[in-house]
């Protein structure tokens, strides 16, 4: 395992002004400018740093148990008539990719000689993944959490408590994930010296999306080689992540961002139907705006309001996508669908009853669209598996008897 | 012309009283009888808020103020409607302030235009950052004659504060403590970085805001600067207010001796 730092000239990856294409930058007030600045100059040289990657690794390997299996599905292949492959971070210690970012976050944190971490959180894996590493390092943490989001995930609220964390709920806007964040933002803005923000997804000012594209960058670089191992090809035919704000996506889909030879696929929330005014399918909506400090692809009137998103999953429930992903979605590198909170419900009680496997509604998304891929028979296709359904059993328990 | 706000700090260089007020706020209609107000009872300066649904700099107080002008169906093509034709009644510099998002939504060249045509001075953006705009909109804000006003804050370096310098027109608006608006920090902590600022003998002129909400930390503050900025302080006064005028007119004799 090793952070991916090399990256070459891919086009999709981030430039040095932090931009892919059109998309990204730090768009940050004045107050942030500092700590975003420090940030920017100093992630790359602590990624490449031997102790840094040394320590990453060890926390991954026996704290984390990476490498996590890549599962073939027999049962779903099957059913979908092609190899389907699950890449199964639901089993990583806190179930979901999530921690993968943290663990990484928490280590250059350490480096910056901050002592007080703040996160947001929508399904609350991203929550307590950082109250997690936090307690593994004696460290202060502050999540908020959007009010809605509190309620329909109570489990992880309870762990974040539990493991020590402060959880603050976000009451203005939506009260879900957007607002969780820009409540994030202003802590930052009024704590800037001893705290560091450890952001959750790909999204963000410049250089989130590409430091956290690079901590889950471990995703696709297992993939590579454990699909090579099992099939005697590195390059499935598709990969398939769900987006939220894209870091389960942009870690599945890192190292095969320039392999023509692999379909990326991404799934946005459709909630309950694109156009029906309760959704947070971004590409299909969006337009190009500022949002949390990045230029990218947003939900917005024509006025430049954010408009609140509608998802069944906390975790998907974003009016934004990070700016890499809007540069996929522009150049066409990626494809983009979207999947109703019906169609992942039924993904979800699918995978439970075939492969005994209960996935996050998150990643119920994704597994949602292996209907509407144009398969064949010896396609090989790899599906992220980013979280475990635990903390989702009350929405799953709800809709068992409809 | 010269820009008003060049204008006002050619003859006046001390205690110049800047007052924020987020447009449509507290009613939708209340945008000109407010701005005639803080004209009418001494504000030297009018900074009009164009509300956001995400308002990252700004605290509880603002924010709320934001959401309510949004509710009452307040827009950046509302605002300019109500705006047209202000100059004959309202002669003080009026500067916008707002999030970039939606001044790049309705288009920044257009933006920039329909201040010009309608007579306002000056522009406060406080997330768009100074690379962007030097790259991409300076000249845009030049053609219209339009001061694009940049913040500091205690922890922005000197180098970057006379970077800043350079490229600000109108003003520098330096915040008094690294906090959202509407936090109170204890001012008498910030008084090493106003000597500070104050001994970088900066070519613009320097107004200091964030927690100025009263006679005290008014005159504190424009003791080490031109002038401040009031915000929440006002917002919290007209939230609930009967009488405009005569709220405008009690807040503002509080802060200044006629
Ligand atoms: C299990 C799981 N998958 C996916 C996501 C979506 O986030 P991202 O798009 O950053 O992967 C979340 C977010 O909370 C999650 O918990």
């Amino acid at each position: 395992m090793d952070i991916a730092i090399n990256t070459g000239n891919s086009r999709y990856q981030v430039d040095k002004n932090g931009y892919y294409g059109r998309f990204g930058g730090a768009y940050v007030p004045e107050m942030l400018y500092p700590n975003v600045e420090e940030l920017q100059t100093k992630y790359l040289g602590i990624l490449s740093d031997p102790s840094f990657q040394q320590e990453f690794e060890a926390l991954l390997q026996d704290y984390v148990g990476r490498p996590s299996p890549l599962y073939f599905a027999k049962r779903l292949s099957e059913k979908y008539k092609a190899n389907i492959y699950l890449k199964r971070e639901d089993l990583n210690h806190t179930g979901a990719h999530k921690v993968n970012n943290t663990i990484g976050q928490i280590l250059l944190a350490k480096r910056l000689g901050k002592h007080r971490i703040i996160a947001e959180t929508g399904a609350g894996q991203h929550g307590v993944a950082t109250a997690t590493v936090c307690a593994l390092m004696g460290m202060e943490c502050v999540v908020y959490m959007g009010s809605i989001d509190i309620e329909r995930q109570a489990p992880n609220v309870a762990r974040m408590k539990m493991l020590g964390a402060t959880v603050i709920p976000a009451t203005s806007g939506s009260k879900t994930l957007k607002d969780a964040t820009n409540e994030a933002i202003r802590d930052w803005i009024n704590n800037p010296v001893d705290t560091h923000y450890i952001l959750g997804t790909a999204a963000g000012p410049h250089p989130y999306p590409d430091m956290v594209a690079r901590f889950q960058s471990v995703i696709s670089e297992e993939i590579k080689k454990q699909l090579l191992a099992k099939t005697g090809n590195a390059h499935p035919d598709y990969v398939v992540a769900c987006i939220g704000g894209g870091s389960n996506a942009a870690g599945a889909f890192f190292h095969y961002l320039d392999e023509a030879d692999v379909k990326l696929v991404a799934v946005e929330a459709g909630g309950k139907g694109v156009h029906s005014g309760f959704s947070a399918a971004t590409t299909q909506l969006g337009t190009i705006g500022i949002i949390h400090a990045s230029k990218t692809l947003l939900m917005q009137t024509n006025d430049g309001q954010i408009v609140e998103p509608h998802s069944i999953s906390a975790g998907l429930d974003y009016p934004g996508i990070g700016p890499m992903h809007a540069h996929l979605y522009e150049t066409g590198r990626a494809q983009f669908l979207s999947a109703t909170d019906d169609e992942a419900l039924a993904a979800a009680y699918e995978l439970s009853l075939l492969e005994g496997i209960i996935p996050a509604m998150e990643s119920a998304h994704a597994l949602a669209k292996l209907k509407d891929l144009p398969l064949n028979t010896d396609d090989v296709v790899v599906v992220c598996l980013s979280g475990r359904g635990d903390k989702d059993l009350d929405t799953y328990i709800r809709h068992m008897n409809k | 012309m010269q820009n008003r706000i060049d204008q006002l700090f050619a003859k006046k260089q001390h205690g110049v009283l800047n007052i924020y007020c987020t447009a449509g706020f507290p009613q939708l209609n209340d945008t000109l009888p407010v701005m005639t107000a803080l004209q009418q009872h001494g504000a030297d300066l009018i900074e009009l808020g164009m509300p956001f649904s995400d308002p990252l700099a700004d605290g509880p107080v603002i924010q709320d103020s934001s959401t309510k002008a949004l509710q009452n169906g307040m827009s950046i093509h509302t605002l300019f409607e109500q705006l047209a034709g202000f100059r004959e009644r309202i002669h003080v510099p009026v500067i916008l302030m707002g999030y970039f998002n939606p001044v790049l939504t309705y288009g920044v060249e257009a933006f920039c235009a329909k201040c010009a045509e309608t007579g306002i001075d000056g522009i406060i953006v406080p997330d768009l950052p100074m690379a962007e705009f030097e790259a991409d909109y300076k000249p845009i804000f030049e053609k219209y004659n339009l001061h694009l006003i940049f913040l500091v804050t205690p922890e922005t370096s000197e180098a970057r504060i006379r970077k800043i310098d350079s490229l600000s027109k109108g003003f520098l608006y330096a915040v008094s403590s690294s906090s959202t608006t509407g936090k109170d920090k204890d001012m008498n902590d910030q008084q090493a970085y106003f000597e500070r600022l104050k001994k970088l003998q900066l070519t613009n002129p320097v107004l200091i805001g964030f927690g100025i909400k009263d006679k005290a930390t008014f005159d504190t503050a424009a003791s080490y600067a031109n002038g401040a900025i009031i915000g929440t302080a006002f917002i919290k006064a007209i939230e609930h207010s009967k009488d405009i005028d005569k709220t405008v007119q009690s807040f503002i004799s509080g802060i200044i001796q006629q």
